[in-house]
């Protein structure tokens, strides 16, 4: 008979270990028989020394708390979320509960009758090895190797790989390279070598390295004729080769590479070249990694002569941040990095673009970035926001000089795309006559902004207060935000405003502390993580820093300036900056391993911890919205 | 005397359901068994839609026992039975189909005398009342829940008249299966235990306050 509440407790389970070795018939009539249960926040499952239940857990929603009392001090051992299994060793044990179990928040429980579940590990050796191998080591997932052999598997994810020089790291090397046997011909090995776009290979017998030819073993000894190219590979190939174990770093093989003068080290099991081969490092490999660093890319950048070579260093600057990530360097680094690239490509395009025009400018003028790129938050390719301000002009002037620029703004628009940056689907550009104004054209916008907020206008001004200087005469910048500063503190209503229009946007957790994902369409049960986390903290920090007249635009350098600002609010304005870098972080790793935007985070592909620590910024969010209102009289804005 | 008469021409099912109301009911929320069910029909009208399949599943001491639960598809006599078997049952070639009358049996036997638990439980009920009346049987009589009405009791929600798909959201409940029968009835079950806790929370729950309508008292 169909069973469909089963068949979805199935779906769930056969995502997690050890559930997902069991065959799917024997699951199902496991899921047949589990119980559900809902605990409220700070419920007890089970009391350390409680004689076992007749089920064991795994978490359906929601997180739980295990602690343990030692000499009457309680201890908080561990939380588990989602996915994660607990209870169950007393119950195969036959003893009582070594610790107490609590619901951490609102929780649903899956309980799963041990009766049915001691034949499956009788049955299943793969389940029971991984039973015992997580009853050893305590980890969750033991035969995931990111938290081998740790003790709690959310320690280890917080503690932070410290060093960050390129010399200490790791080195990438390819892992199971073409060998060929010492039989060879000389002649085949080069084939196998054509074939495969290397350039060179490893001589091996029964996968110990024994030798290697490289192009320049062929070039030297075979074009000159010193060998035949049907003699075997033996004859030619360099013996013994220059080994290194796995865990080699950056710092290491340069001077492997320097003191043996080779272009190429083995790398095998344990180091020797008795042992087995897993890898080759070239010499290459590491030259990539060096050119892969910002000085370099932003040097790149000043000699390239079109738009197609910034592209292509732009590809670049992505492979960077991804590394950057993976190291856990400091998102506020990554961001400075990446938008001093950003920047620098756009200086580039400018001044291609004027020379493009083969005529300079007819008068002073500056370009700006809006959006997350005058923040200094863009680390994936974004859409391009921009505007031009130009030096104010004679009326019969003016037809001329705005003909110009935006001639000249719609190149630079045009070179923008190209390397990358999308278009702006709303056309705030330079190439839109809006929003290519002379400075007093300029004035009288933000004038009309602050003084008629209507919702257009707002949603404008949350756009423009952010604009942040690139190039051109600088002073011209500076008039512009004194202007927004000065309207804006002879009418702080409008701060009202502004705060009325964030608060649409209100804390993503659900009455459960569940994330509010999308119910419907392309991005079902996705998070996203732009409108509902990163986007108020961005506008909250934006309303302070106007109503301070702070002159910053990114978000954690405005809170950290609104921590000197209000002491008194400290550690609302720490905590939401932490919650931003966390955010940003999730953010931008997701839209790398998506290849897009990383405006939706798929919630159920997150790790627990990650999950768990997503959940612990949206309060913060929540505190700074409540702020808000208070502040500034939101409850009276129309 | 006639009601006496025609009790004898009831099937046994019946006798043993009816029998059942004789024992003495449970006094808290612990020891009570709920049924919490939903139907699937043809429409809404009452005299002339069916039922096409009923979903339920209990709850037991707060927790949901998917082992203690019920899922049965209808056969329909609007249909033509020999041109459904001809395109072998629509999408669902699996699901074996009963008769109205061996439904109604069976989910008479899986209820008992439980509690009842729906959402808008009124529609569900009278629609159960409806196929009990073409088998010539008197209405269920069972004691029922509507956590629509629950829901009421609830600090501040009064005046709040809400879908199901509204309070999951409310609730955070995902909404998988959706519009079957038995997903309906597997959500409203995890709704009933999030509301009484919520309950909890705010004042002492007496069993009897389950059953009372927010608008006066005595019984649903």
């Amino acid at each position: 008979m169909k069973n469909t509440i089963a068949e979805r407790i199935f779906d769930f389970l056969k995502d997690y270990p050890p559930f997902n070795l069991i065959s799917k018939e024997t699951l199902l009539e496991v899921s047949k028989s589990v119980e559900i249960q809902y605990f409220e926040k700070d419920q007890i499952i089970f009391n350390q020394n409680d004689t076992p239940h007749e089920h064991f857990y795994i978490i359906y929603e929601g997180a739980i708390r295990l602690y343990r009392f030692v000499d009457n001090e309680k201890h908080n051992l561990d939380i588990c979320d989602e996915g994660d299994l607990f209870g169950l060793r007393p119950l195969i044990m036959q003893e009582s509960y070594l610790m107490g179990a609590a619901a951490n928040e609102e929780t649903i429980l899956y309980g799963i009758p041990i009766s049915l579940f001691n034949s499956i590990i009788l049955n299943y050796p793969k389940v029971s090895q991984f039973l015992i191998a997580s009853f050893a080591t305590n980890t969750r997932d033991p035969f995931s190797d990111k938290h081998k052999g740790k003790l709690f598997a959310n320690v280890s994810s917080i503690q932070k790989i410290e060093n960050s020089f390129a010399e200490t790291q790791s080195a990438k090397y390819s892992k199971n390279p073409i060998t060929c046997n010492v039989e060879t011909s000389i002649k085949e090995a080069s084939i196998i070598m054509t074939k495969h776009i290397i350039n060179s290979i490893i001589v091996a017998k029964d996968n110990i390295p024994i030798g290697i030819i490289t192009d320049k073993d062929i070039r030297t000894k075979i074009g000159t004729g010193i060998f035949s190219i049907l003699d075997p590979v033996s004859k030619i190939m360099s013996s013994p080769v220059v080994t290194f174990p796995e865990k080699i770093t950056v710092a290491e093989a340069q001077i492997a590479l320097l003191k043996h003068k080779v272009s190429h080290i083995c790398i095998t099991k344990d180091g020797t070249d008795q042992s087995e081969l897993v890898g080759i490092l070239a010499e290459h490999d590491l030259n990539i990694l060096q050119t892969n660093n910002p000085m370099f890319l932003v040097r790149e950048i000043k000699y390239a002569q079109d738009a197609e070579t910034l592209k292509h260093i732009r590809t670049k600057a992505s492979e960077l941040t991804k590394g950057y990530l993976e190291q856990e360097i400091p998102i506020y680094f990554i961001t400075k990095v990446i938008t001093e690239i950003n920047t620098a490509i756009t200086k580039r395009i400018i001044r291609l673009a004027v020379k493009e025009l083969g005529q300079d400018p007819p008068v002073a003028y500056a370009w700006l970035a809006m959006g997350s790129q005058g923040r200094s938050e863009q680390l994936l390719m974004t859409d391009q926001d921009n505007a031009l301000v130009f030096e104010n002009v004679e009326d019969e002037d003016y037809e001329r000089v705005k003909e110009y620029f935006l001639k000249f703004s719609t190149i630079i628009t045009q070179k923008l795309n190209i390397v990358g940056f999308e278009y702006c689907p709303a056309n705030i550009m330079a190439s839109n006559p809006k929003w290519c104004l002379s400075l007093k054209e300029w004035k009288a916008q933000f004038k009309d902004w602050v003084k008629h907020p209507t919702s257009d206008k707002i949603l404008l001004s949350i756009i423009f207060f952010d604009f942040e200087y690139i190039f051109g005469d600088k002073e011209l910048y500076n008039q512009m935000s004194e202007s927004v500063f000065r309207y804006i503190s002879k009418k702080q209503t409008f701060l009202g405003f502004l705060s009325k229009a964030t608060l649409d946007n209100p804390p993503p957790l659900g009455f459960f502390k569940q994330f509010l994902v999308e119910q419907d369409g392309e991005n079902k049960d996705h998070f996203d993580i732009k409108s509902r986390a990163i986007r108020p903290l961005v506008d909250a920090a934006r309303i302070f820093s106007l109503h301070h007249s702070l002159k910053v635009n990114n978000t954690i350098a405005r809170y950290e300036k609104l921590m000197e600002e209000e002491p008194q609010n400290k550690d609302l304005f720490e905590s939401c900056a932490n919650a931003f870098k966390i955010l940003l972080q999730f953010r931008t790793s997701q839209g790398l391993a998506n290849k897009d935007s990383g405006k939706f985070v798929d919630i159920n592909n997150l790790s627990k911890s990650d999950r768990l620590k997503l959940k612990s910024c949206f309060k913060p969010i929540k505190n700074i919205q409540d702020s808000l209102k208070i502040r500034f009289n939101v409850s009276q804005i129309p | 005397m006639f009601k006496w008469f025609t009790y004898k021409t009831y099937p046994e099912f019946f006798k043993t359901y009816l029998k059942s109301f004789k024992e003495k009911q449970p006094k808290s929320i612990e020891e009570t068994r709920f049924v919490v069910f939903d139907t699937e029909t043809t429409g809404l009208d009452l005299a002339n839609d069916r039922i096409l399949s009923i979903g339920a599943i209990a709850i037991n001491n707060n927790i949901i026992e998917v082992a203690d639960s019920f899922e049965i598809y209808l056969k329909q006599d609007a249909f033509n039975a020999e041109t459904v078997e001809i395109h072998g049952l629509l999408k669902d070639g699996n699901l074996i189909k009963t008769t109205e009358i061996e439904a109604i049996e069976q989910f008479i036997r899986f209820l008992g005398n439980s509690i009842l638990v729906a959402h808008h439980a009124a529609f569900d009920i009278e629609m159960m009342n409806a196929a009990l009346k073409r088998m010539k049987l008197p209405k269920l009589r069972n004691k029922t829940i509507d956590t629509g009405i629950l829901y009421k009791k609830l600090e501040g929600k009064k005046e709040n008249h809400f879908n199901l798909d509204v309070l999951c959201t409310e609730f955070n409940i995902p909404k998988h299966d959706r519009h079957t029968a038995s997903g309906d009835a597997y959500i409203t079950a995890l709704l009933f235990l999030k509301i009484i806790s919520k309950l909890k929370k705010e004042r002492t729950v007496h069993y009897s306050d389950l059953f009372r309508t927010s608008n006066h008292k005595g019984l649903i």
